[in-house]
């Protein structure tokens, strides 16, 4: 556990970074500081490896006072990436990884080879280790951040803002690979942010920060999203909270309806017959979804449903999600169906074919139902 | 006597300070240094300016313009002196000093200007192109304005250069301060050589000073910080060739 | 050329006094500029005095600085160590100013990366610093060993003889002696091209990563 006592800092010129702060960091989890610019978080973060000290108050983990041993000692200990990743620009990608395991004592082949696995859980294919950095991409390089991070094995990892540089793609990319390798290493990760999504998609707990450094609402993202404390959090969170909220709702109270669905190829009489309030979903040989038909659509086709002349479909709505994100929640549901053509939204299994159909209004009742039973946090 | 006293009573002495027949005085000679100097270092920028703002605006040439750079350093002042002002005979040494000048002159202020333009920010150069400019017209009111800074630091470079290498025409019979280090030297009479090495560089430190105050007074005010930053970003070239100037400011 | 054939024996060392004139300077001057450099990099106080001081010095023509020498050393004027200690102060001036701006070119994100990763700020300096401001190093002391090339030859000028001599003797006949002076420059040209191109060899196998440029389709 890392935890802040009353921890405050105050640089020479009067400037209070972080004031008075209380916080108690749980292990194995991602809990995220958030906040606009000179709200302190990055300071924060900072103090737990040292590499800005406290004015006042006290940085424990697991109970030890940071200030017990040296910065250098208490650093090669501590996992840290950086916006741009940081990396040496010397240094091929494989000796940029084993940086801190050579400069704690481990010899280098043992260094190299851990290096080379750790690559491999980051995702970079093994011929990026003699590359030098300035051969990769931004995202690659971030990936590179991570696994030096990773190279000591320290049980804290801190990250600020390291992927606020890459572009938005490459960044969900790497959210979701950091929720995947945060599922198999179970590490203690503090992670600093100002993009408010960023956080409630990453975070187990969210630590919202007011500028002059102060704790505005330490909590889940989806208590942060149903009762921000505040009107500073509220504005913070952002429009459309009750919608995103949606997103830490499972799905499963949504009864799956029926849907009409056509195999793509078949004759455009025998299709007309299969349409439901006008409408039928064409799939493929595994019924996956191509996309719609509809009546008017129908009538000026060919003899036959072309997968090349439909009408793109919404969202998909997975039934039984295993992974992160919001996929198989509520928001998730409820986007099939408000973003289909048809009304209703399609609901697909884990190998993608089609299962059935949902509406908006079955999920607006899912809704209620959840509330009755006390499922939505109040 | 010291050594320290010889020399303040040889530069203060009236005598060094008067033209007389036969023997020309310290403000001679410094006027012959600094003409040599003006000829050369102008002479060297009207060949060398337009020829490297125009590589530097087309791209074209720049390859060859480190190679002239790299293998003109190599020259020996010296070597380069005493043969052209021989191999012209001594009725025509000043205009032999001055080509040998220019051949030192020319690659310094090639280099400054070219690697100047070409630091200019492309996305500036795409923005003028953008609003219509003429390819002149972005050469002359967007591409040198934002080089001037390097070009200047290339300009004090070259006439340092050229100042220095005016000290040793003496060699060669020909004025400049720098006939006080020679005659000294020849003569045995070590405080007329130091009072010349003195005169010397109080000349190039008086002319650098004067130089940086230009550049001062031209450089457009939105340039003097992020010139000095440029100038850090250092291409390979100007590193070479811009040696010690644009750093100072 | 038939100076050249008949006076072959006695170049080898007059070749070798130009060289250790000339090289000495900069490789004492290399050691001194590090620390320097380091400090005024460091430390804005250092830099302020340092980098304008540089500059000063750099103004000073060579053949002034060789004449001042022997005031501020107290050496006679025709030993050569006057020559190679102000081509060694030329050598500090112009890479203290090198280094200065190299080491502060090297990314906030690389440092504060090797800080947190555990580098005390020495291990920091050689590990990271030092080898990232390698290539404007080289650069740097390319500019100096060359120039000292023939700024050597300047200082037979107040008698401290290398290939100068060549020069000033082939001028000093009647009529001149053109191959003496033109075998003086060629020589020195080549010295100077020789020592540049192995400084350049040298800088490209210290620096294998500073030749690599982005691969295709890794632009973001």
């Amino acid at each position: 556990m890392i935890e802040f006592q009353s921890v405050t800092k105050r640089y020479p010129d009067g400037t209070v970074a972080v004031d008075a702060l209380d916080l108690a960091i749980e292990d194995g989890g991602i809990t995220v500081l958030v906040g606009p610019s000179g709200c302190g978080k990055t300071t924060s973060l900072r103090m737990i490896n040292r590499m800005v000290d406290p004015s006042e108050g006290t940085v424990l983990i697991d109970g030890r006072d940071v200030r017990a041993q040296s910065p250098s000692a208490l650093r090669r200990g501590i996992g840290y990436v950086i916006q741009n990743a940081g990396l040496f620009p010397h240094r091929t990608v494989l000796d940029n990884v084993a940086t801190v395991p050579v400069l704690t004592g481990t010899g280098k082949a043992a260094a190299r080879k851990r290096a080379a696995e750790l690559l491999e859980t980051v995702g970079l294919p093994a011929a990026f280790a003699k590359r030098y950095p300035a051969q990769l991409s931004g995202g690659q390089q971030q990936r590179v951040g991570v696994a030096r991070a990773l190279a000591a094995d320290p049980p804290v990892l801190l990250m600020d803002e390291p992927f606020s540089a890459v572009d938005p793609i490459v960044r969900d990319d790497l959210q979701e690979e950091l929720l995947r390798l945060q599922s198999e290493l179970g590490k203690t990760i503090v992670f600093v942010t100002h993009d408010i999504d960023e956080a409630i998609k990453l975070g187990d707990k969210v630590a919202v920060l007011r500028v002059g450094g102060r704790l505005a609402q330490f909590d889940t993202p989806s208590a942060l999203l149903a009762n921000p404390v505040d009107d500073f959090v509220a504005s913070f969170v952002g429009r459309d909270r009750g919608y995103r909220a949606l997103g830490f709702l499972p799905g499963h109270g949504v009864p799956v309806g029926p849907v009409s669905s056509v195999p793509v190829g078949t004759a455009v009489d025998t299709a007309r017959g299969q349409l439901t309030d006008g409408w039928a979903v064409v799939v493929d040989d595994a019924k996956r979804p191509l996309g719609w038909v509809s009546a008017d659509l129908l009538s000026s086709s060919g003899d036959a449903v072309s997968a090349e002349n439909l009408i793109s479909g919404g969202s998909l709505y997975s039934v039984d999600a295993e992974s992160g994100g919001t996929s198989g929640s509520l928001r998730n549901a409820l986007d099939a169906a408000l973003s289909s053509p048809s009304g209703v939204g399609i609901a697909v299994d884990s190998g993608g074919a089609v299962v059935g159909g949902i509406t908006a209004d079955t999920v607006i009742a899912a809704l209620a139902e959840a509330r009755r039973s006390g499922e939505v946090p109040t | 006597m010291s050594i320290f006293q010889q020399i303040v009573d040889w530069l203060t002495d009236p005598a060094h300070w008067r033209t007389t027949y036969g023997a020309a005085g310290i403000p001679q000679r410094v006027l012959e240094h600094l003409g040599y100097t003006a000829l050369a270092v102008l002479a060297s920028a009207v060949v060398a300016i337009p020829l490297g703002a125009w590589i530097g605006h087309t791209g074209k040439g720049g390859t060859l313009v480190v190679g002239i750079v790299n293998s003109f350093r190599a020259l020996p002042e010296l070597g380069l002196v005493i043969l052209l002002v021989l191999w012209f005979g001594i009725l025509n040494a000043v205009p032999a000093l001055t080509i040998a000048l220019v051949v030192l002159g020319i690659p310094v202020l090639l280099a400054g200007t070219y690697a100047g333009i070409r630091n200019v920010d492309r996305a500036v150069v795409d923005a003028a192109r953008g609003m219509g400019m003429r390819e002149w017209e972005i050469l002359l009111k967007v591409e040198l304005p934002n080089a001037l800074p390097l070009m200047f630091g290339a300009l004090r470079a070259a006439t340092l250069q050229i100042i220095a290498t005016v000290s040793i025409a003496a060699q060669v019979s020909l004025g400049g301060l720098g006939r006080y280090v020679i005659d000294g030297f020849s003569n045995r009479e070590f405080d007329q050589m130091a009072s010349g090495a003195i005169l010397i560089a109080a000349l190039a430190i008086a002319v650098e000073l004067v130089l940086t105050g230009v550049q001062w007074l031209v450089v457009s005010p939105g340039l003097r910080k992020s010139g000095a930053r440029k100038a850090r970003a250092t291409s390979r070239i100007h590193q070479m060739a811009v040696k010690s100037a644009s750093e100072s400011t | 050329m038939n100076w050249l054939l008949n006076n072959l024996d006695g170049l080898g060392p007059i070749i070798l006094t130009h060289l250790w004139l000339a090289l000495v300077p900069v490789v004492v001057g290399t050691l001194v500029s590090m620390p320097l450099g380091w400090a005024s990099s460091r430390w804005p106080v250092a830099r302020a005095i340092l980098v304008p001081l540089s500059s000063l010095l750099y103004t000073i023509p060579s053949l002034a600085l060789f004449v001042i020498m022997p005031l501020v050393l107290g050496t006679q004027s025709l030993e050569p160590i006057n020559v190679q200690v102000a081509l060694t102060l030329y050598t500090v001036a112009l890479l203290v100013r090198s280094i200065t701006d190299a080491l502060s070119a090297v990314p906030e994100s690389v440092t504060t990366a090797a800080t947190a990763m555990g580098y005390r700020p020495i291990g920091r300096f050689f590990a990271v610093e030092l080898p990232l401001a390698v290539p404007v190093l080289i650069a740097g002391i390319r500019v100096a060993a060359v120039s000292n090339m023939g700024l050597v030859a300047i200082g037979q000028l107040i008698g401290v003889t290398s290939l100068g001599l060549l020069l000033l003797q082939g001028s000093q006949t009647s009529p001149p002696n053109f191959d003496q002076i033109i075998v003086g420059i060629v020589i020195i040209v080549l010295l100077a091209l020789v020592v540049d191109g192995l400084l350049a060899l040298l800088g490209r196998r210290l620096t294998p990563w500073a030749r690599v440029g982005p691969k295709a389709g890794a632009a973001t």
